[in-house]
Formats: C-alpha cells, structure tokens, sequence
C-alpha cells in the first residue's frame, strides 16, 4: 500500500522532464580511437592486461562478426548503426583500476550518488538490517570503478569481481565458462560483444553456499558517442544460490547510443540463480530522438539436475530493446522462469521476451509477461518455447498480457511452440487490454486524478510480476513505471 | 444542497435530458423513478462528470459551488459520490488498497492530513463489519469476481467511508436479492444524516420500503414530470408509467 501512495507522489513531482537520470558527468576520459578495428581490440586487450588467450578470443569473434548481418527480424526499425562511428573503449583517465574509493575520481562518486547508488561500505551498513544489505560493482562507460563487500563475500568463498580483474585473477574459471552458454558465434551482437567487451560482473558461487546478501551491478554510459558492452558471467556451483540484481541510466542525449551485452548464468546440480533487471537507459525523447539502442544477449543454462534460473525484468527505458534472456533446461527436473513486466512510451520500439528450450526430462518452465503500451510506441512479446525429443514430462505456462493506454500505441504477441516430444505440455493464455474509459471514471469519482487512476490500474496490472522482485527492487520499479507513464493519459 | 436548473444535455446528437429542474435540501432523501430510458443515468452520470454528454445548457449547484465546471475527481471530493449500477473491476489491485488511495486522494485535495494505516484500517473495519463484508473480500481485487451482491456491498462501504455529502444510488436495487436488499438498505439508512442528501434512483418501489424517501419525482423524457411524498411511488406501484406517456402525447 505505501508503495502505491509512493508511485503517485512520485508522478506528481516529476515535471515535463521525465527522465531524472539524464544529466551528464564532467571527467576526463582516455578512450580507444574511434571504430573497430584489429588494433582497437589489441588496445582494449592491452588496457585490461588479458593474457594472451582471452586477445586471440576476441580476434577470433571480430573476424567471425565480419562476416556476419545484423538480424532484422525484430519489430523494431533504426537507422542504420556505424560501427565505425562508436568508441568502443573509455575509461575516466584519472586511475582507471582504482585499489580503493578513496582512488576514484570524486566526479564519478558523485555521479553514483546522485543515481542513489551506495558505494561506501560503511554508510550502506549503518542503519541497515544485515539481511537487506547488497553488494554492488559499479561499471562506468567501459571500466569497473568500484565493487563493494568484496572482502565478506570473499570469507564465504563468493568470488564477486569486474570480469576483467577476473580474467587475471581466476582464468581458469573464466576460462571454462566463458562462452559456453553464449557462444562467441551466436548472434551479431554477442558475437561483436565478444570481441570489444569491457567490463562487467564475474560471480562465482562455491558449492553449498547461500551467498549472504544481493549482489548487484549498476551500468552507467556516460561518455558521448560511445558504446557499453558488458560482459557479465555467473557461476553457481552445486546446491549454491545467489541473487543478483541490475540495473542501468544513461545522461540523455540527441544520438543515438550502442548497449550490446551478453550475460551468461550457469546453474549446476541444484543451484538457483535469480536475475533481475530494472532497465531504466534513457529512451529518447517524445519525438523520438536520441536514446540507447538495447541489443542485449541473456542467457542462462540449468546445467545440473535440479537447477533453477528465474529472469525478472521491468523495462522502462532504451529507445529500442531486443532483449530475449533465456533459459537452456539441460539438467533433469531442472526449472526456467521469466517474469516480465516491458512499458513503452513515446516512440520507444520494444521487442522482448524469452526463450525456454526443454532438453533434460521433467523441465518445467513459467512466463509471465506484462507489456504495457502508451504514446506512439511499439510493445513485442516474442518467445519461444521448446521440447527437445528426449525432453519427456516438459511442461510450460505462459501467459502474456498487453495493456494499451491511449489509442496510438501498438501490442504484439509472437509465440512460437515447437515440440517435438509428445508427452509435452505446454499452455499459453493471451490477452490485450486497454484502460477503459469507464475504469477511469470510477476511479475518478472515488477521487483519484487521472494520474493517479493510471499508476492505481497500471500497479495492479503488473502485480504479478513486481511480486518477484526483491522488495527494494520492487518499489524502486513500481516508482519507475509510474514515471515512464507520466503524461501518457489526457 | 443540489440545485439543477434547466439542464440539457445530448449525446451522439441524442437528446437526453430537455430541460431538467431539481432541488434537493441538506438532509433529504429524494427518489427518482421512471421508465427505461427517461434519462435517469444519464442524470446520475451527469452530476458525476462522465465524459462523453455534451452539455448544451442549464447548470448544476452542489452548495453554490458549480460541478460543471469540475472534473470528476474534483466533484468527488467536493462530495459527490455515485453509487454505480454496474461497479466497474480493477483486476490486481486489492479493494483495501483502492480505498486507501481514494481516501486520502480525496483528504489531500481537501487539504487534509492523510490518516495513518491504523486510523484506516480501523474506519474500514467497522464499516464492514455492519455491511457484513468479510475481511478477506478486501484482501481481494476489487470487484474482481464479486457477486452482484458483493459488488453492490462494496459500493455502500466506499460510500460510508469517503463520507460523501451528496449520494447518488443508480438502481442499487437491481440484482440484489432480499438479504443483500435488507444489508444494503441498512446501510444506507445508517448514512443518513440532516447534512447529507440522498438521490436514489430507481425502477421499483421495492427499495423504497427499505429506503424510505421524503420526497419522490418522476421523470419522463429527460425532465421531472411529477413531484411528491413517499406516497407518489406507491401510486406509481398500483398504476405504472402509462399515465405519463399519455401527458406526454397530448
């Protein structure tokens, strides 16, 4: 209830401006020449002190995106991208690999503090129960500038770290898993994600272990004309469980900026990963111009028996987002969960879902998803939902909703079935909605404004889903979804 | 209290309502009866601010302030609440919480402090209690499912919690059987008060034993036809709307 009370507050404070997150940071930043190159990747390589194998991986996959096309199956439609028009490495020039928060460039402390985001471990802790407390690795533009609680998770045997220090910590670890879900070939952008990756979250679970609080990442792109391409890779070894949380804003700007990540989770016998994500990179604005362009690869792979992934979502922002995080059910008994909740505004295009591919026998797999449509924007559900011949006792629900407020807005659903064993059983229920005049009305003479009315209809819509969130997460979403909602009723 | 004068109101190019007078004082309960068709919604939906009518004359006074010119929210919290025939679902979002927002939605405009969760709770409960509302209903989405009596009950609740100064009932009657009829009337009958007024619209003398009016207007082709006592309806009962069609014609 006070989550409500807070939703409306928050849309009456918010003013023509929508999007709080767009302001921009002053720092000096060192960056890779502009385009893509042989010699980018050589001095992005170079920058992070991979050894030798991890170059000659990513020369591999730029040599193998030459000759790839950039998909066009989506309903999305863009301008073409220049990919020699990008940057695709920028780190502040002011110690890139800070050792501690004192080493940071104030500028950027300042910059996760006006984004709400506690970077000091000291302040996170005072006044917090132990229970509710997350570690958070903060990646700003290409680099990692700080990674909280690294020294507790350590004495639990939880490895949280960028990726790149990993690769040089741990590179056996990484070295087994990196690609073995997303494989460098897969898609366009995982494929050119593989070859100019800069920073991201490594997690790693030992066997038997709880890890004791949240972990999350917060992606920011600050720089101008520059890309993000987050590599992030989770490890939960047998019978372990971790929460990870992200999240990601973006100043706002006239052009149009590249975010192509690649997130792999690996869950071994009886490990569970929950995933989520509030998406909030700045979406453009009414008239459709500037906002990050979302080519995101997620994947997660129940390796084990008994594993379980669940993928939450609430995507507020990006002008367009081709998101689909999946889950390959491999392990016997093992389970795939997606929960989705994608609002669009303005011109924003989005295209997402997920992909449940049922190979191990008894997988069972559940997809919730929530669209909701408003202004002159485009709301795809895509997914997929599969059974593999040995994949005996497969069993999925789906169940998609679209909620179209005004009429200039459109709602799709694209599911595709393919089952190819005959004990499966998968279900799938669809419906569209719009907010009935009538509906507003009622509210309205109970005494809620028309923006009030919306947030109340809207909340309840998504309930389902916002359920799934950590609670912190969940009113944050519920705040967001308000707020991209904001003058989309009258 | 309500003053309506001459009011006319069209829809799609449809007549509706043809000049409408009305007044009903603080304290009163007035009832509204007609055949189908008379313009009785219309009215109700009118004085609540549905979009849609055009207005193309007269005015309406709720305490010398002018409702036409308000939105709806802010009609209701000047304290017009209309009690709908067909009380509309708001899937996932639970009655208690829809009440809470309406509540200090309509304080907050008011300019009053917002009440506590405890202050709340204990206002719904007693309320609900005398409308023989289980307390899991709440828990449930409004509307949502509810039987024709249930959705009924839960409009009477809103009603003696938003403690609105002008009431309108839009055939509360129908679909209702004895019990509900009897929970409902009760209910009805515990809000009034000399500073509020009651507007109950209805097909059916039936209600009217259970809400007992003070005074009764027939209403016919968009305008009050006939005014009286309590007496009015059950000469209505015995004779029907035939004799008003007839004045009508001549």
């Amino acid at each position: 209830m006070p989550a409500v009370q807070e939703t409306i507050d928050q849309v009456r404070l918010i003013d023509v401006d929508q999007y709080k997150y767009g302001f921009e940071t002053e720092v000096e930043m060192e960056k890779a020449p502009k385009g893509l190159s042989e010699d980018v990747i050589r001095f992005i390589s170079g920058k992070k002190g991979e050894p030798e194998w991890m170059l000659q991986w990513r020369l591999d996959a730029y040599k193998r995106w030459l000759t790839m096309k950039e998909p066009n199956w989506a309903r999305v439609s863009y301008d073409k991208i220049d990919y020699n028009d990008i940057y695709y490495y920028a780190a502040p020039k002011k110690n890139p690999a800070p050792k501690s928060l004192d080493e940071v460039d104030p500028e950027i402390l300042k910059t996760y503090e006006k984004l709400g985001i506690p970077l000091r471990e000291q302040e996170i802790l005072a006044g917090v129960e132990p229970t509710n407390r997350v570690a958070v690795d903060a990646v700003f533009d290409s680099v990692s500038v700080a990674t909280t609680f690294k020294a507790e998770l350590a004495k639990a045997g939880v490895i949280f770290m960028p990726i790149s220090e990993a690769i040089r910590e741990y590179p056996d670890l990484v070295r087994q898993y990196l690609g073995s879900v997303v494989p460098v070939t897969d898609n366009f952008f995982a494929t050119l994600n593989s070859a100019v990756f800069t920073d991201g979250s490594f997690v790693y679970i030992p066997p038997g272990v709880r890890c004791p609080m949240e972990l999350s990442t917060y992606f920011r792109i600050n720089e101008k004309n520059t890309g993000q391409f987050e590599r992030t890779l989770i490890i939960a070894d047998k019978g372990s469980y971790v929460s990870y949380l992200e999240g990601c804003t973006a100043p706002k700007r006239d052009e149009n900026q590249l975010h192509a990540a690649v997130v792999e989770l690996i869950a071994l016998d009886d490990a569970e990963i929950k995933y989520s994500t509030v998406q909030n990179w700045y979406p453009g604005d009414a008239e459709g111009r500037g906002g990050i362009y979302n080519f995101v690869t997620k994947r997660g792979d129940c390796r084990g028996r008994n594993s379980v992934i669940t993928w939450t979502q609430v995507e507020t922002g990006s002008a367009i987002t081709w998101k689909y995080p999946s889950c390959i059910l491999r392990g016997d008994n093992s389970r795939g969960e997606f929960y989705s909740i994608a609002v669009s505004n303005g011109k924003q295009q989005v295209d997402s879902g997920t992909k449940m591919i049922h190979l191990g026998k008894n997988t069972t797999s559940r997809i919730i998803s929530k669209g909701i449509a408003a202004g002159k924007s485009e709301n795809t559900y895509r997914g997929l939902v599969s059974a593999h011949r040995k994949a005996t006792g497969a069993r999925n629900f789906t169940n998609c909703d679209s909620l179209l407020i005004g009429n200039q807005c459109g709602a799709h659903t694209v599911p595709y079935i393919e089952s190819k064993n005959a004990s499966a059983v998968f279900e799938h229920e669809a419906t569209t909605s719009k907010i009935s005049e009538d509906q507003m009305f009622y509210c309205q003479q109970r005494g809620l404004s028309e923006e009030e009315a919306t947030a109340l209809i809207v909340n309840g819509f998504v309930k389902d889903v916002l359920q799934q969130l950590p609670m912190e997460f969940a009113v944050e979403a519920q705040k967001l979804i308000s707020i991209s909602l904001e003058g989309s009723v009258g | 209290m309500l003053e309506i004068k001459n009011l006319v109101v069209q829809i799609e190019d449809k007549r509706i309502l043809n000049g409408l007078n009305l007044t009903v004082n603080k304290g009163e309960v007035a009832a509204i009866m007609g055949p189908n068709g008379s313009g009785k919604s219309t009215l109700s939906y009118v004085i609540a601010g549905k979009e849609d009518y055009e207005i193309l004359d007269g005015e309406i006074l709720l305490d010398g302030q002018n409702l036409l010119e308000m939105e709806p929210d802010q009609r209701a919290s000047a304290g017009v609440f209309l009690a709908f025939q067909y009380p509309l679902e708001i899937p996932g979002v639970a009655s208690m919480t829809f009440l809470k927002a309406a509540l200090n939605a309509q304080r907050k405009a008011r300019g009053e402090e917002e009440l506590t969760t405890p202050d709340f709770i204990k206002r719904v409960n007693a309320a609900a209690q005398q409308l023989e509302i289980p307390k899991d209903m709440l828990k449930r989405a409004l509307n949502v499912g509810f039987s024709g009596g249930e959705k009924k009950r839960m409009e009477i609740l809103q009603m003696a919690l938003l403690q609105p100064s002008f009431c309108i009932l839009d055939e509360t009657d129908s679909g209702l059987d004895i019990d509900a009829l009897r929970i409902v009337s009760e209910g009805v009958n515990a809000l009034r008060s000399p500073d509020r007024a009651f507007l109950v619209i209805t097909h059916y003398q039936r209600l009217l034993n259970h809400i007992v009016p003070d005074t009764v207007h027939v209403m016919h082709a968009g305008r009050i036809v006939k005014s009286g006592g309590k007496e009015l309806a059950l000469e209505l009962e015995a004779n029907g709307y035939a004799d008003y069609r007839e004045t009508e014609a001549a």
